[in-house]
Order: structure tokens, then C-alpha cells, then sequence
């Protein structure tokens, strides 16, 4: 293994030890990268654009469920290929959704969070000088690419009763195998095998990183509670994406070499399949959200300018939450007919869940607690980010009960509840470690009036299209259909005018952008004030080309908070 | 810390967590035939349970010392949408003791003008029964064969088993649904 690395160029590239900042030329920079920050970069502009396709596909949902009937359907089902009628017009609802949910989750929130923030961050602050596989990394990021094209693809092939996969994110069986000829699933299924591929590569990468190149004297109870978090992530990743591989390519060679793991009628079972795409599923939650509490963690504690309280329970209500998100999966399928006794273990193991959860919510209030708060845009974000998440895992416990589950099941209250931890939950963590990095990363500073605007517009948007699908959803909306009885019609325009103000403040984050690289400030190495005492600040904003030749060395008088070295420890503290 | 045995020990860590990864790969797989054996040893989902004769017998017995009630059973009968078979059970109910063998039948002929192989999948509801429904004899233990236009009469001799009257999610059922699908089977030798 040793040896075949040597031979290869990156390889030396990585040790070069002439010029810290030298660049290779554009497309061997870009294409072929091998350098941890600019794959992060690339992880962060894929999921923006991502992010642009997945938001304007909850526009054209928004808009069709503003008013009951079916008034944009048949244009989008004629403009993608498919003819102009009824039925087309309704699988294009399932299209859309089937599109939104896979491009938010596996081509949005993951890419940003793990590819981008991952990678960008994971190495400066365990004070390496890349990842422990630089090819592999890259290797990850176009595999991702290719999924999301696979995807892409799928939309516009024939997939039974119209263009696209119309399965939804979860590819139930029999709708997926019977139930959709043609082959926009395949090319679906297939998108998720690639998007998949490159997230178990990535996650080897990020064990290995962590577990061995970590600098002298950083113990892993002194490591910052971001690398704690994508550390988790990892495995998380590593030991459920293989069982959606599993799942998927079972549902694919019933499709189409005759196998019939799914398939009754040759001794199979269909809510097997849902077992097995939970298994994956739940963890896959976690997997959304676990980098978010790591970036959320760092930001309280850099403007509070205080270390995190209780920093090994935060450490480890993950590694618990971890855990116990491996054995809850069937309290998404409490309908298929589980008995008593089963539903009363997953509710229990549910709310079990809330217990890590509460210590990391309880931990995140105490570390602002008589600290000197600055009220910073990537803070804001994250109070927005422990309100909000705090909301929707108020639902989940709710939702935890098989009993109550049976009543809302596959109505909006559900979807009100996913939205709260993941729109508003992933997605403000997002944004938190966006404005939190940015800096770092570009070396230009954003503007901090037009962060906060884009916070208020989006939390007002966004509160505005959710909240009120939680009484359309104990009103007794369904889930996944385009059109309603007009008694739900009330809370939907108002659902869907939230959309507009959450759309405007988009607008504002892309100007936040010009402005930056426009006429934005220089970034200083630290821009965030004593505060921000991790290995990335030390460092020049933005880093150079190949950071750490000397490695930084973690004495044995720092904790876990300051990792700043000998002579900026004197000068802040 | 040498270069070549940081990449020596990188290799050793990424193998083990592609080790773990494939492990994982393998127990979804691994899901398929276990699922099917948990689903048959705990009658999950409504599995139903396969006795012997002796099974049976003992039963009887049990039940004639407990002074068995009765519950009602009810016959379902459908066919898969690419099956042309009428299939339809002989009784639409049947009440039995607790305990005692009953014998039902179902008739199932062949509307096609070809030979055709069916096989039948079966469970009950409510699905808390299912480790309950014993099955002495049954025509979905084997594949059918029926000529074109052929009819048949097919037995099921089952029985309830009294251990149901100690089950607290289970005692109160007054009626059970034994329920047939008849799907063409998969021809594998080809």
C-alpha cells in the first residue's frame, strides 16, 4: 500500500515541502483535487447548487398546494416529456417529491455538512496536513457527482405512468418494483448506489483521518466537539449506508432479473423492505444532523467565549445517540401491522433518544449561560438552530408513540415534524457554520447586516410554511398528494406565502456572496475576537495551499478548549 | 512518526472499516432469510405455525382439561392479478373448539387453457394469532399444478392452540381470518 502511494504524484505533492501555497493550475486544482480544503469548497459549491434545484422543486409544490385543485401539473408533466394528462399531472407530484427529498438529503444537507464542512474543517482543527486519503476524497466527491446526474436523468426517462421516478425517497416496494415500469427507478436506484459509494469512502477517509493523524497531544477527549460529531457521522455512515446498498440492489435485481426478495408471489415480503431502508434511514437522520450539533457547539462556545459546558457528556450524547438511532427504525412503519408489545419497545427506545438529545440542548444553554454572548450572525443562527430544532423534537417525541403515530401517520404533522429538524434544524446549522467559516475559508469578510436579514427573512419564511402544516397534518391532511378537500385551504395559502418570504432571504444570502467578493473586507486570521480558540484560526484566513509542515503540538496544560499555541495563547487569554 | 508507517497504519484502519462496512452490506442480505425465520418462529405478521399429528393430538388433549371455548374462523380466498384461477373457499366461516382439529376446504379451477403451477402464500389476522394457527395439512405447503379447466378440492386441517387463551393479546379474539393468495409460481428450472 506504502509503496503504490509513493509512486503516485499527488502523493508528493502532499509532503512538498518548497512552497506552502503552490497551486497547481486550474484544472488539475479543480478536477483533479487532491487537497482537502479545495474538495471541501467543491463539496460546499455542489451542495448550493444542489440546494437552488431541491428549493425550486418546494417552490413548484408550494405553489400547486397554495389553492385546492391541480393547476401547474400539467404544464410541468408536458414540459417534462410526458403528455398532458390527469394521471401524468399526478405523477409528476410524485416525481417532484420523490426529487425534492433525495437532492435535499443526499445532494444538499450531506455534501455541505460532511463533503464541505467535513472536509474543510475536520483536518485544521485536529491539526493535520490533509485527510488520510486525498485521492479517495476526490474520488468521494465525483461519485457524488455522478449520482446526482444519475438523478437528474431519471427525471426525463420514462418511469410507468409518466417521466421520472415517482417512488418516493423511501422506494417502497411494491411501487418501486412492480409498480413503476420503465427505467427512471433504475437510474434512481442507481444514483443513490454512486451518491452511496462516495458517502462510505468518505466516511473510511474521516476514521482514518481522525483516528491516526490527529497532532501530537490531542488526545481524543481534547478534540474539538465538531470532529467528535463527524467522527460519529462516519460510522454511522459506514454501518448503514451498505444496508441501503443491500436493500436498493435487491429491489433492483427484482425489478429486473426476476429475483423476488420483495415480491409475495415467489415467497418474499414487502415490509421487508421498509425494515431494511429504516435501518438505513433512521441512522441517516442522525447522520443530518449530528455535524450540525458539532458546528452549533463551536459557535456557542466561540461567542460565548466560553469552553462548552460539559464538553465529554456533548461527546458523548452523540456517540449515544449514535448507538441507540440503530435500534428505533421501526417508528417509521408503526402502520404495517406491528404488534403490541413491538410497538411499545420502539416507542420507549424512541424517547430514549430525547435523553442525549436534552443534555446537548441543556449543555448548549449552560456554555451561554454568564458568558460574555456576541450576538455574531453565525450565533444568531444557531439559537434559531437550538429553537427550532428543540420545536421539532418536541413533535418527534409526540410522534415517538405508536398509539398517536396510527392517527397522524402520513399526514402533514409528520412532515411539519421533519421539516422543524431538518430545514430548520439541519439547514440553520448550515447556514451557522456557513457564516461561522466563511471567512476563514475565502479570506473576505461577509456582510453582518445582510447575514442577519437573511436569518430573520428565513426564520420568519420558514416558521410561516411549517407551523401551520402542523394543524393541517392533526386536521388530517395526507402526505404526498398535490391536491386537498377545500377545508385544509386556509393554512395552505398561508404555508405557501411563507415559501415567498423564505425565497426572498435566499437572495439575500446570494448577495451576502457578491458582496463579500466584491467590496468585502480582508478576513483576519481570527476574526471572531478570543473567543475562537481552535487549530483553524491559528492559521492565516484564507490557509495556505498545505498547512501544518511543523505539526501543532496540543501541551499537556490545554483542555479541550484551547488549542491555540505557545505564543497566541499570551496574547488573548 | 515515520511517513511510510503512518500509511502503514491509514491501510490497517481503512481496511477495518471497509471490513465493517461489507459486514454490514452481508447482514442486510443476511436480513432476507432471517426475517423469513424470525417471521416463522414467532408468527409475526400473522405467520402461521406448521404442527405434526402428534402436535395436534396433544392439543386435543390440553383443551379438552381447559374446557375449551369456541372461536369463529373465517375462509379468505384471492388470486394474484396475473392468476386466472377461480379460487374460493367451500365455507365462508367455520366456528371450532379451542384445541380441536377442523378440516376446511377450498376449490380452485384452472379458467386458463394452460397448464399452470400456483402457489399459495397465507396468513391470519389478527396478526397476534399467527404463532397460535397451527396447520396439520395444507395445500400451500406444495405447489399446484392444475390442467386447463381443471378444478380441485384442497384441504386445510389446522387447529387453534389453547396456549392462546394465557396470551393477553390474543385471548379476546373472537374470530380469526385465514387468508389465501394464489400467485403463479416461479418457474426456476427453465
Amino acid at each position: 500500500m506504502a509503496t503504490t502511494a509513493d509512486a503516485f504524484q499527488a502523493h508528493a505533492d502532499d509532503h512538498a515541502h518548497d512552497h506552502a501555497d503552490h497551486k497547481p493550475s486550474f484544472f488539475a486544482r479543480w478536477f483533479m483535487s487532491t487537497n482537502h480544503k479545495d474538495i471541501g469548497t467543491l463539496y460546499l459549491i455542489f451542495a448550493i447548487m444542489a440546494g437552488i434545484v431541491g428549493g425550486a422543486i418546494s417552490g413548484i409544490m408550494r405553489m400547486e398546494l397554495a389553492e385546492p385543485g391541480i393547476q401547474y401539473l400539467t404544464w410541468w408533466a408536458e414540459f417534462m416529456g410526458g403528455s398532458a394528462d390527469f394521471d401524468t399531472a399526478l405523477h409528476m407530484w410524485n416525481v417532484f417529491i420523490t426529487a425534492h427529498g433525495l437532492i435535499m438529503v443526499f445532494f444538499m444537507v450531506m455534501p455541505a455538512m460532511i463533503g464541505g464542512f467535513g472536509n474543510w474543517f475536520v483536518p485544521l482543527m485536529i491539526g493535520a496536513p490533509d485527510m488520510a486519503f486525498p485521492r479517495m476524497n476526490n474520488v468521494s466527491f465525483w461519485l457524488t457527482v455522478a449520482g446526482f446526474v444519475s438523478l437528474i436523468f431519471s427525471l426525463f426517462v420514462p418511469g410507468g405512468t409518466g417521466p421520472g421516478a415517482g417512488t418516493g425517497w423511501t422506494f417502497y416496494a411494491p411501487l418501486s418494483s412492480t409498480g413503476s415500469q420503465g427505467p427512471a427507478v433504475d437510474f434512481a436506484i442507481f444514483s443513490l448506489h454512486l451518491a452511496g459509494a462516495g458517502s462510505i469512502l468518505g466516511a473510511t477517509n474521516f476514521i482514518t483521518t481522525i483516528f491516526n493523524m490527529r497532532a501530537p497531544g490531542m488526545t481524543l477527549h481534547k478534540m474539538p466537539l465538531f470532529v467528535w460529531s463527524v467522527l460519529v457521522t462516519a460510522f454511522l455512515l459506514l454501518l448503514a449506508l451498505p444496508v441501503l446498498a443491500a436493500a436498493i440492489t435487491m429491489l433492483l435485481t427484482d425489478r429486473n432479473f426476476g429475483t423476488t426478495f420483495f415480491d409475495p408471489a415467489g415467497g418474499g415480503d414487502p415490509v421487508l423492505y421498509q425494515h431494511l431502508f429504516w435501518f438505513f434511514g433512521h441512522p441517516e437522520v442522525y447522520i443530518m444532523i449530528l455535524p450540525g450539533f458539532g458546528m452549533v457547539s463551536q459557535i456557542i462556545a466561540t461567542f460565548s467565549r466560553k469552553p462548552v459546558f460539559g464538553y465529554l457528556g456533548m461527546a458523548y450524547a452523540m456517540v449515544a445517540i449514535g448507538v441507540v438511532g440503530f435500534v428505533v427504525w421501526a417508528h417509521h412503519m408503526y402502520t404495517v401491522g406491528l404488534d403490541v408489545n413491538t410497538k411499545m419497545y420502539f416507542t420507549a427506545a424512541t424517547m430514549v433518544i430525547a435523553v442525549p438529545t436534552g443534555v446537548k440542548i441543556f449543555s448548549w444553554i449552560a456554555t451561554m449561560w454568564g458568558g460574555s454572548i456576541e450576538f455574531k450572525s453565525p450565533l444568531v443562527w444557531a439559537l434559531g438552530f437550538i429553537f427550532l430544532f428543540t420545536v421539532g423534537g418536541v413533535t418527534g417525541v409526540y410522534l415517538a408513540n405508536g398509539g398517536i403515530d396510527d392517527v397522524v401517520h402520513d399526514t402533514y404533522f409528520v412532515v411539519a415534524h421533519f421539516h422543524y429538524v431538518l430545514s430548520m434544524g439541519a439547514v440553520f446549522s448550515i447556514f451557522a457554520g456557513f457564516y461561522y467559516w466563511f471567512p476563514k475559508m475565502s479570506g473576505r469578510m461577509h456582510s453582518e447586516l445582510l447575514a442577519h436579514l437573511h436569518f430573520w427573512g428565513f426564520f420568519i419564511g420558514v416558521n410561516v410554511i411549517f407551523f401551520p402544516q402542523h394543524f393541517l397534518g392533526l386536521q388530517g391532511m395526507p402526505r404526498r398528494y398535490p391536491d386537498y378537500t377545500p377545508a385544509y385551504q386556509y393554512w395552505n395559502e398561508i404555508s405557501s406565502l411563507g415559501y415567498h418570504i423564505m425565497a426572498a432571504s435566499m437572495l439575500l444570502f446570494f448577495a451576502n456572496l457578491i458582496y463579500a467578493y466584491t467590496v468585502g473586507k480582508k478576513a483576519p486570521a481570527n476574526p471572531w475576537g478570543e473567543g475562537a480558540t481552535t487549530l483553524e484560526w491559528t492559521l492565516s484566513s484564507p490557509p495556505p495551499f498545505h498547512q501544518f509542515e511543523t505539526l501543532p503540538v496540543i501541551e499537556d496544560h490545554h483542555d479541550y478548549h484551547d488549542h491555540r499555541q505557545g505564543d497566541q495563547r499570551e496574547t488573548t487569554v | 512518526m515515520t511517513t511510510a508507517s503512518l500509511d502503514n497504519r491509514n491501510a490497517r484502519t481503512a481496511f477495518l472499516a471497509f471490513l465493517g462496512a461489507a459486514a454490514m452490506l452481508g447482514v442486510g442480505y443476511a436480513a432476507v432469510p432471517l426475517y423469513d425465520l424470525f417471521c416463522r418462529v414467532t408468527g409475526f405478521g400473522g405467520t402461521t405455525q406448521r404442527a405434526t399429528e402428534s402436535d395436534a393430538a396433544l392439543a386435543a388433549q390440553m383443551a379438552q382439561s381447559a374446557g375449551g371455548r369456541e372461536v369463529s374462523i373465517r375462509f379468505d380466498a384471492s388470486t394474484a392479478s396475473n392468476m386466472p384461477w377461480t379460487f374460493r373457499p367451500e365455507q365462508p366461516t367455520d366456528r371450532v373448539q379451542i384445541g380441536q382439529r377442523d378440516l376446511a376446504f377450498y376449490t380452485a379451477r384452472n379458467d386458463s387453457n394452460v397448464p399452470i403451477t400456483g402457489t399459495a402464500t397465507f396468513n391470519v389476522e389478527p396478526a397476534s394469532t399467527g404463532r397460535y394457527f397451527n396447520k396439520v395439512q395444507c395445500f400451500c405447503f406444495t405447489e399446484q399444478v392444475l390442467q386447463p379447466g381443471e378444478e380441485i378440492r384442497m384441504p386445510v386441517l389446522y387447529y387453534v392452540d389453547p396456549a392462546i387463551l394465557t396470551d393477553d393479546n390474543a385471548k379476546d379474539v373472537e374470530q380469526i381470518t385465514l387468508s389465501y393468495t394464489f400467485h403463479r409460481a416461479e418457474t426456476r428450472a427453465e
